[in-house]
């Protein structure tokens, strides 16, 4: 039974079922790896042109053997463990970032269905009945290699970056489980491999247009923020926290947390394209040979387009400020998406019940920005200014008199 | 799918999650730093999930990742470490004098009972899995869940669904602070 509702064991596991599972793991293990090298020498690369500089170009055509020359010689430096660091969780941390990267990975399907040797195969490391689910468990896992990772450092600052991570990749995580929450209305499944499906008849059929885009937003949003990524990096803020959680890590413990953060960044750009894009869906020439081929190249080039558009973000928004990424999460994001999700949920059963729930949900929106107006009403002092903890804000004048001298 | 065809995977299965399980639970009651003792509560709660895996609750499974390690271990570790406990326990002295004694006298008490609840019912044996009607493939699962909860627990399910929505207004109204108050005094 733990295997579900992949066809593959359908009729019983044999030597062969076993192998061709071995195959996948280790194929996709493989092309998973190089795929990580080579967006971290896109990524450099990219960013570099977006920013008049040259970038990784010694090693490799193009500067493509970078990546490997860097994790050469971070295998080979010093792996310092700090005297107040608490030995155990310092080096578990990195492996609870890396292992939740690699899991979800496991449930992204990269094509349709092979034959072989009588088997049918689906292109996916795994398909589980609870399915898309387990992408949202993973990224619950993953709060932990940040979060313990600061703390372990025994370090003041790591430790400030695990809190706020914590703190925002739990709150950004109840937005992304409602609009997955959508995304399974429609499909009528769990399984990555039934969402693929329901979006196959074409773009139209598409999530992202048959949900009307908002969850889709939303779950970029929310997904970026879940991977700390710019302009969500506040984890990392290297301007006020010399350089987030990792600041104490070196060696190879640094280049796994360096591995996991582009692992999840092509892991959600996938998960983007299974949930919203159709995955592998798209036009397939009418040659028997070709027929598997191009799902693949369709759900490479989806997939990349995501990657790029991570990559865009970070050379081009400014970071948020940590009060506005609460405040984004909780009080836009999450009303937002428990409100298109039951938009959806009426419009799925009448679409006269559609229409009454968007009429609930404006109705409620303005109830909700009312509150939130007399909530904002009830904060002292210049708001342009964030409250210090423990103290009270200072009067505007005298702080625009502080802020004058030291630029004067 | 019979229950014999699988037994030795099913074995191997069951004796690793209650491996997990139990590992996970002494080592929350015997480990000294708090962060660890959370981090022990985490392999238990995987224990747990594997264990749901095993008799098809693959959505409990899920469902116990997602919001026992996902949330609400994570909170507990904020709440470790905002207060900055676990570096060093100043807390040796027991708040409460004689609670050694009452807690022992507690879990006999409890272990008796069980012993004696176990003795006397009746045991179902030979089944692995317990979840019901055989279950077809694919969300069939999911599917029975929700309209469990949805027809026959409707009341349960919205009245529990009320009383947490009660407790974060309570917990909201608690925890805020009167700024106006703080400016006049």
């Amino acid at each position: 039974m733990i295997a579900g509702a992949d066809p593959l064991f359908a009729h019983g596991v044999t030597g062969v079922v076993i192998l061709i599972v071995l195959i996948k793991v280790v194929v996709g293990f493989a092309v998973w790896m190089g795929a990580v090298t080579m967006m971290i020498w896109f990524e450099r690369k990219a960013i570099s042109d977006m920013q008049s500089r040259i970038g990784p170009q010694r090693w490799g055509p193009f500067g493509l053997l970078q990546t490997l020359a860097d994790g050469i010689k971070l295998f080979f430096k010093e792996d310092l463990v700090p005297a107040e660091a608490d030995r155990f969780v310092f080096k578990l941390a990195p492996y609870l970032s890396l292992v939740p990267a690699l899991v979800t990975f496991a449930i992204v399907p990269l094509g349709g269905t092979l034959h072989i040797a009588g088997h049918a195969v689906q292109l996916q490391v795994a398909n589980p009945p609870m399915g898309i689910l387990v992408m949202l468990a993973m990224s619950g896992i993953s709060v932990y290699g940040v979060m313990l990772a600061g703390w372990a450092s025994g370090s003041k600052y790591p430790m400030i970056s695990s809190v706020r991570a914590s703190a925002q990749m739990i709150s950004y995580e109840a937005a992304l489980g409602i609009t997955v929450v959508t995304v399974i209305l429609v499909s009528h499944s769990l399984t990555t491999h039934g969402i693929v499906l329901a979006q196959g008849q074409g773009i139209w059929h598409w999530n992202v247009i048959r949900l009307g885009v908002v969850p889709f937003v939303i779950f970029w949003m929310a997904i970026t923020a879940e991977l700390n990524r710019p302009p969500f990096d506040v984890v990392e803020a290297e301007s006020e926290l010399v350089g987030g959680f990792n600041t104490e890590y070196s060696s190879i413990r640094f280049a796994l947390f360096y591995m996991a953060e582009f692992m999840n960044t092509i892991t959600m750009s996938a998960i983007i394209v299974t949930l919203f894009f159709g995955g592998p869906a798209g036009w397939v020439p009418p040659v028997a040979h070709l027929r598997w081929v191009f799902p693949i190249l369709w759900f490479l080039a989806k997939t990349g387009v995501f990657a790029f558009c991570y990559v865009w973000f970070r050379a081009a928004l400014p970071r948020l400020r940590y009060d506005q990424v609460m405040d984004l999460g909780w009080k836009r994001l999450i009303p937002l998406s428990l409100g298109w999700m039951l938009i959806v949920a009426g419009f799925l059963v009448a679409p006269g019940w559609g229409f009454v729930m968007a009429a609930a949900v404006v109705l409620a929106s303005v109830v909700l920005a009312v509150a939130f107006e007399r909530g904002a009403s009830r904060v002292t002092g210049p708001e342009s200014v964030l409250e210090p903890v423990g103290r009270r804000p200072l009067p505007e004048d005298r702080l625009r008199a502080l802020t004058d001298r030291e630029e004067g | 799918m019979s229950a014999t065809a699988y037994a030795l995977p099913s074995i191997v299965v069951f004796v690793t999650a209650a491996l997990l399980i139990v590992v996970g639970a002494l080592g929350v009651l015997a480990v000294r730093n708090p962060v660890h003792a959370a981090l022990s509560l985490i392999l238990t709660l995987f224990g747990v999930a594997v264990a749901f895996i095993a008799q098809s609750a693959d959505f409990l499974a899920a469902v116990q990742v997602i919001v026992y390690a996902g949330a609400i271990v994570v909170i507990f570790l904020f709440v470790i470490m905002f207060l900055g406990i676990g570096r060093s326990r100043h807390d040796h002295v027991e708040p409460l004098v004689g609670q050694r004694p009452l807690a022992a006298l507690g879990v006999a008490v409890t272990v008796g009972g069980l012993i004696a609840l176990l003795a006397s019912s009746h045991w179902v044996t030979g089944a692995t899995s317990v979840s019901g009607s055989p279950l077809a493939k694919g969300t069939g699962n999911v599917r029975q869940l929700g309209t469990a909860v949805f027809t026959t627990y409707l009341y349960a399910f919205e009245a529990t669904a009320a009383l947490l929505v009660i407790a974060v207004v309570g917990a909201v109204v608690l925890a805020r602070r009167e700024r106006v108050t703080e400016e006049a005094e």
